[in-house]
């Protein structure tokens, strides 16, 4: 390089840097001012790109590298502070304050998190959450693991039957709660109809609601679940299989002493995966029922939010009751339960793969 | 050999029922779009009252309808989706080239937080998330809420995470002497990722966009919350929302707009079929 260019280089990166400099200073300080010219944004971001690529042109080999590396994670670690960071760190304080959505006015300490345990509907709602993703992990674990052994067997038109029971994955669950209602309110009832004169929808009552909520689910994710067992029976070794079979080992004995035990990795991913998905649960929740459902006393009181798993409860609290530090103040139990039952999940997973 | 013949008619027959089973509701949104909503409440699992005029009569009953607005949500979905996993796939691909080739403190710290974020429910930011997106909106005068680049910008904060793991997961086996030499051929350290390394990613990039799609086509909670129900800007799950909400019942309507929000996944996945069921293992397992 010579060393006009250089030169060349370095005042335009200069010249670079501090525009982009005295336009985000200027930006910021119209925002500080809260002066209402509109293209003070603008000016911000041209400024920031300003600066951006006068540190790329600026001419230094010994700190070429550095820069480009800060310039690298620069976007992706900016977003990730504005969106998950801050928020989290936020988050947690308004849930110690009566938080409006907007601004807080006092600061109360425990006070969310004590009150939010005298809330029967809260309770029921944690309960069936957490008997939703016992079911849930068993069911579509076992589901899925026979439908893997179905695609994993000599069977024609292998390809088909595996893109078909994926299928259901692919959809949204907010537009298949709405299909299933559908199934559940119409083309059931009217089957059940026919045979004993029964029209109520399943939908109508919480425990068949609820019930309702775990067939479309595995319906859903069994598909997903069925796809990560097959590659990891497949990836048991031809000659281990061999062996056992000259052994003499039966079908069944072959299942639960080689293969089973060879893919237990495969298993502590699935049953992780099902567990905190099923956690999660919001879509098909509240296409679904929208967390409807009586229950008739529950903790010496009616409910009426029979089908209403954690997460719709947050949502609820926060959005449709307007009582955002409450919302809040659940959103970070249901964090801390989390991150709890996913350590000890995996903590046990890794114990037992390694005494197998 | 009589006996295996019966076990491969029984693993049959139990294949296909699962296959029914599965594709019977597809198969009823399908089949119901082609009836008025009289006959699909007399008979939802029979042929009676198909056909195709009503099929049409349908379909533009929900297209034009003002508070779907098909095209308009269909639209800002794509957008959304496709601006958001180019961004992803670029910056995260980058970041995790820095993360990977850097053993420092720093970089191992990073790193460590994107991993143990990944266990953070969305639910525990969205409220705090919407009023800092407000504030910051109102502080530099761009507006974060009820605009496509805000809900870009909040896709690439919430899915850098998972980008980053899977790519350094693959980045770390790319043998870094291929670095070496291209340094030594003169080659700057960003000629080096975007000439070398870059189209080396192909196939993880493949993965890390199947898993990122599948998940901002589908996502409802967020766009909802930053959106509005019936704000301005739409994506189609926040569409199929508003448009039920306001046609309760109404199921050649609803059922006319499920397939409509259904068909392009499908589309996709018939020709990207191998891909996507491999990519959605991949990330799974890694």
């Amino acid at each position: 390089m010579s060393g006009q260019s250089t030169a060349g280089r370095k005042v335009l990166s200069l010249i670079l840097l501090i525009a982009g400099g005295c336009l985000l200073v200027g930006a910021l300080v119209l925002d500080f001012m809260g002066s209402p010219l509109t293209f003070r944004g603008t000016m911000l971001i041209i400024g920031a790109i300003g600066i951006i690529i006068g540190a790329y042109l600026f001419p230094t080999v010994k700190h070429h590298r550095k820069i480009i590396n800060i310039l690298f994670l620069f976007p992706l670690l900016f977003t990730f502070a504005v969106t998950v960071i801050i928020p989290l760190v936020l988050g947690v304080f308004y849930s110690l304050t009566d938080w409006n959505g907007i601004r807080f006015n006092n600061f109360l300490g425990l006070e969310n998190y004590t009150s939010m345990f005298k809330e029967p509907a809260f309770i029921w709602s944690i309960l069936i959450t957490i008997l939703f993703v016992v079911f849930n992990m068993v069911l579509v674990n076992v589901v899925g693991f026979l439908l893997a052994l179905l695609c994993t067997s000599n069977l024609k038109g292998l390809g088909f039957f595996r893109a078909s029971y994926f299928l259901p994955n692919l959809i949204g669950g907010i537009v298949l709660g709405y299909i299933w209602q559908f199934v559940f309110n119409n083309v059931l009832t009217e089957i059940t109809e026919k045979i004993s004169g029964n029209q109520a929808s399943i939908l109508s009552t919480t425990s068949t609601a609820f019930a309702g909520i775990i067939v479309v689910y595995i319906w859903q994710y069994a598909g997903y679940i069925m796809l990560i067992y097959i590659t990891g029976l497949t990836q048991v070794p031809k000659d281990v299989l061999e062996a056992s079979q000259i052994d003499g080992a039966n079908r069944i004995e072959t299942l639960f002493k080689i293969k089973i035990p060879m893919i237990a990795s495969t298993i502590t991913i699935c049953t992780f995966l099902t567990l905190t998905s099923a956690f999660k649960q919001f879509d098909v929740n509240m296409a679904l029922t929208n967390g409807s459902g009586s229950v008739a006393d529950f903790m010496g009181s009616y409910l009426t939010n029979g089908t209403q798993m954690l997460a719709l409860n947050i949502y609820n609290t926060a959005i449709s009751k307007d009582n955002y530090a409450m919302g809040q103040a659940k959103a970070v139990f249901f964090f801390i339960i989390l991150a709890v039952v996913s350590l000890v999940q995996v903590r046990i997973s890794n114990k037992k793969e390694v005494e197998m | 050999m009589k006996k295996k013949n019966v076990i491969s008619v029984v693993v049959t027959v139990v294949a296909v029922i699962v296959a029914v089973y599965t594709l019977f509701p597809f198969y009823l949104v399908l089949m119901n779009s082609f009836k008025n909503a009289n006959d699909i409440v007399a008979s939802p699992v029979s042929f009676t009252g198909v056909n195709v005029t009503q099929w049409i009569t349908n379909l533009s009953n929900v297209i034009n309808n003002s508070n779907f607005n098909f095209w308009y949500a269909f639209g800002t979905s794509l957008a959304i989706t496709v601006i958001s996993l180019i961004l992803l796939a670029l910056f995260g691909s980058m970041a995790a080239w820095v993360i990977c080739r850097n053993k420092t403190k720093w970089s191992t710290a990073i790193y460590m937080t994107f991993i143990a974020s990944m266990i953070i429910p969305f639910q525990v930011v969205m409220l705090p998330l919407i009023s800092t997106f407000r504030d910051v909106g109102e502080f530099i005068g761009v507006s974060m809420l009820q605009s496509i680049p805000g809900i870009v910008f909040a896709y690439c904060g919430f899915g850098g995470a998972m980008t980053v793991f899977i790519l350094t997961g693959f980045i770390k086996n790319i043998p870094y002497e291929l670095e070496e030499a291209a340094n030594i051929d003169g080659c700057s350290p960003e000629g080096i990722f975007f000439r070398v390394i870059f189209p080396l990613l192909k196939p993880v990039i493949t993965t890390v966009t199947i898993l990122n799609g599948m998940w901002i086509w589908n996502d409802y909670l967020l766009p909802s919350l930053m959106l509005g129900q019936n704000g301005r800007v739409k994506t189609l799950p926040v569409a199929v929302q508003a448009f039920v909400g306001s046609y309760v019942k109404q199921w050649d309507l609803i059922l006319s707009a499920a397939l409509l929000a259904i068909v392009p996944m499908i589309i996709i996945f018939l020709f990207a079929q191998k891909q996507i069921m491999h990519g959605m293992v991949e990330g799974a397992i890694k």
